[in-house]
């Protein structure tokens, strides 16, 4: 249809990521039908292949499977954190227009990362710098966009605190000192600090307990209709991704073995992988 | 005058993978059509599907074969064929479902919850939230629970939650799922009133009921469902 | 003896034997060429202990000629044991002519000081490094550093400073200020005062820098940009002495030494020892020129 078919942000074709030394054949002999991501003749192990989506301005889209299944592969290639094998991802922001931004200069992708891109992991570890304050981790994000004024910085600062409900007093606490739950919100503070208009969640609130994941998801839900930023949430869970996500990509064995509406994956599955692991929810 | 929605040759079963490839048939060969401004009840025995006839036209069910011809404001569109982001687009802006239950966020007051299908539109929140409490107030749902969370609320509580939320912002096309269930007879009327209000701004409405008052006062034309066929 | 027949007892001119130092050479044409960018080199062996001034020692006797006049100073200081030892080493290496004077040099080798005397187009300053990496105190891969340089992806550097300005309230680098070389590299000056930061920018003489024990080599060539690195509202500033004099000549305008008497008393004196020696001898000597001397009060 006219509207908007043609107005995505992000479209991603035959994104592969393989470890080891495969052969022509290690895709076709992996996958679901087989059971395996192990090439059998060479013992590459292909993480994802033949991966093609499109995601649009403001929309959550969710990527679930087992673990193992290459969903997390799949974000880390596209915030460029891992190489990937193969592939093609636009952007559709100047200047990337009509470009495969695996292939960007690594100045190049991290200007994307700065400015129209944010990460929030699930290990927070990964996502801040835990010898740095946590205004220091949002700095981090402001200076790589060109601000370098402490003031600014700081009242920046405070209010992404405040949107992300850290109590701002804390901006000059290391993040060391936070609970999990706090230690993720400063994260979402860091990654939205540049008003990307696409943020990546890698499994962000498995590990936290229930109260507090449903807070950091409340969170999450609330920013995004304020923002408006498009999402891909990565989780193994799927009422997760029944209460973030629009669309969802179900993977096994580093395929997409099924995608559309996430309420059509969990009221009607088509695939044996899906159906059994929608019939797994508790 | 062209329909607002026809259904032909609609077919819909499930193929439980778990159960050994067991096929189990829910729809067959489903035709009919709802003019504009029509109020259509859908009527038949628990397992009829009624339910999987309506999740169909919302593609919350992916058919089987045949075709589900809407005429949006920008054309005519299949919904059995139509791709998944023009799906979201219509539901954002042409197609509304209520679903039997109450299906929310959790820790979402109820206030909110009415008014957030205006504050996806881009109304201003003051205005959303005096929308919501007017619909509310209409409905009689008291005002100390508001500000509650609807997941601790009774059945008819909820309900009325539902209906709020599926007619704040009047949708091109309604699909609601037993919107007088477990409502008492005064609420009940209020909510058929509603309805119609609701027809007359243009909507026009597909509505599962078995409450015989409900369809008495409310649709235009029964259709009848008997192991996924129409009877009529 | 046997010992005399044996080993040679005359060493080479400069110690280096030539294919190294054309190496050396070599590579320092490359860190002139690029500004503020860290060169490997093959920092060969020395008769003094690595971490002891031999990468100053090994750029000085690349480049020394036996028409040079050379000094050498330890923080600001021409009598300083290393100073001294060095010197020495230099000289019966080249029988070059050495000096304390600061104007007459041609080549000067220092340890954690600038000298207040200004420098000309004829001079070369040589600094020894300790660590020449700025970035070594954010990030400890060496891998990852020089990624960070080749793409100048400074963001870590910079919000270390901010946390120092929200810790302390001000950015606590007492020596060795990191710069911005011809506005791309970041580069460690070595461990010079902040009071000696502003003379690197736009200087006459060249300056090189080696580090030993770290294998590095990097240069600023004459007249090029030189910035501390500091936010739009909190400022690089220079030591402050609260306008406090040098107790032997009463000036202002240069960096001061503690000194405590037996006493217990404690008195400010001039650390760079020619420039102190030249006021003393009333021979008022040029000093270098930047914004920062030029707000402070001038000698009483």
């Amino acid at each position: 249809m006219k509207h908007n078919s043609e107005n995505w942000l992000l479209k991603v074709e035959g994104l592969t990521k393989i470890y080891g030394n495969p052969t022509q054949t290690s895709i076709d002999k992996t996958g679901p039908l087989f059971d395996s991501n192990i090439c059998p003749d060479s013992g590459s192990i292909v993480a994802c292949a033949q991966i093609d989506f499109e995601l649009y301005p403001g929309e959550v889209l969710g990527i679930v499977g087992e673990s193992g299944s290459g969903k997390s592969t799949i974000v880390k290639m596209l915030y460029f954190d891992m190489e990937a094998s193969g592939g093609q991802v636009s952007f559709n922001r100047d200047p990337y227009i009509g470009k495969n931004i695996l292939n960007l200069s690594n100045q190049s992708k991290r200007a994307i990362r700065n400015h129209l891109m944010g990460m929030v992991y699930q290990n927070p570890r990964d996502g801040l710098n835990f010898r740095f304050t946590s205004g220091g981790n949002i700095a981090e994000k402001l200076i790589m966009a060109g601000n370098f004024n402490v003031g600014t910085i700081r009242d920046k600062s405070k209010q992404l605190l405040e949107k992300t409900e850290v109590p701002v007093p804390r901006l000059d606490d290391l993040p060391a000192h936070f609970s999990g739950g706090m230690q993720q919100r400063v994260q979402i503070s860091k990654a939205i600090a540049n008003h990307p208009p696409l943020l990546f969640l890698d499994e962000v609130t498995t590990g936290l307990d229930v109260s507090v994941q449903a807070k950091v998801l409340d969170l999450i839900r609330e920013l995004q209709q304020e923002l408006g930023v498009a999402m891909v949430v990565v989780s193994h869970d799927l009422s997760v991704i029944r209460m973030l996500t629009d669309r969802t990509l179900v993977m096994k064995n580093g395929r997409i073995v099924e995608k559309g509406l996430t309420d059509q994956i969990l009221q009607d599955p088509q695939h044996p992988y899906t159906q059994l692991l929608v019939s797994s929810i508790l | 005058m062209q329909p607002i929605l026809e259904i032909v040759n609609l077919n819909k079963s499930f193929t439980m993978h778990i159960l050994q490839g067991k096929i189990i048939e829910a729809l067959v060969d489903v035709n009919f059509s709802v003019a504009e401004g029509e109020i259509i009840g859908l009527t038949g025995k628990s397992g009829s599907g009624k339910s999987s006839l309506m999740k169909c036209i919302y593609r919350t069910y992916l058919s089987d074969g045949g075709k589900i011809l809407f005429q949006s404001n920008e054309g005519t569109i299949d919904l059995v064929a139509a791709g998944d982001n023009e799906i979201l687009h219509l539901r954002k802006t042409e197609i509304n479902y209520c679903s039997q239950f109450l299906s929310v966020i959790p820790r979402v007051a109820a206030l909110q919850v009415v008014a957030q299908p205006l504050l996806k539109k881009g109304v201003t929140a003051e205005l959303a939230n005096e929308k919501a409490m007017e619909t509310l107030k209409a409905l009689g749902l008291q005002e100390t629970l508001w500000s509650g969370f609807p997941v601790t609320f009774s059945g008819g509580e909820q309900q009325r939650i539902n209906v709020a939320r599926a007619i704040i912002d009047p949708p091109k096309l309604l699909l609601i799922d037993e919107p007088t269930a477990s409502l008492d007879p005064k609420t009940k009327e209020v909510v058929i009133e509603m309805l119609l209000a609701l027809k007359k701004l243009g909507s026009t409405i597909v509505c599962i009921s078995h409450d015989e008052f409900t369809l008495n006062h409310l649709v235009n034309r029964r259709i009848h469902l008997e192991k996924g066929i129409i009877i009529n | 003896m046997i010992e005399e027949k044996k080993f040679v007892t005359q060493y080479r001119f400069a110690f280096i034997d030539e294919a190294t130092k054309r190496e050396i050479r070599r590579k320092l044409l490359k860190a002139i060429a690029i500004p503020g960018y860290q060169v490997p080199y093959s920092s060969p062996e020395m008769p003094i202990a690595r971490g002891w001034g031999t990468g100053g020692l090994h750029v000085t006797l690349a480049i020394i000629g036996p028409k040079d006049i050379f000094k050498i100073i330890d923080q600001g200081s021409d009598a300083s044991v290393n100073a001294c030892n060095l010197r020495n080493f230099v000289q019966t290496m080249t029988g070059v002519e050495t000096t304390l004077d600061t104007n007459k040099a041609t080549i000067i080798q220092t340890r954690h000081r600038i000298t207040e005397e200004v420098l000309n187009e004829d001079q070369i300053f040589v600094y020894q490094v300790p660590q020449p990496e700025p970035l070594r105190s954010v990030e400890r891969y060496e891998n990852k550093t020089r990624q960070m340089h080749g793409e100048a992806d400074y963001a870590k550097m910079w919000v270390s400073l901010y946390e120092q300005f929200v810790r302390h309230g001000d950015i606590m680098l007492g020596a060795g200020y990191p710069v911005k070389v011809n506005g791309r590299y970041i580069m460690a000056p070595s461990p010079i005062p902040r009071w000696d930061i502003p003379n690197l920018n736009n200087s006459k003489a060249i300056h090189l820098f080696g580090a030993g024990r770290e294998k590095r080599l990097y240069a600023v060539p004459p007249y090029t940009k030189v910035e501390p690195l500091e936010f739009e509202d909190v400022k690089f500033h220079i030591e402050d002495f609260k306008g406090i004099p040098c107790f032997r000549t009463g000036y202002k305008k240069a960096f001061l030494d503690e000194l405590y008497y037996d006493d217990g008393s404690k008195h400010y004196v001039i650390n760079d020892s020619n420039f102190l020696d030249k006021l003393v001898n009333k021979e008022l000597p040029q000093q270098h020129e930047n914004s920062y001397l030029n707000k402070l009060g001038n000698e009483a």
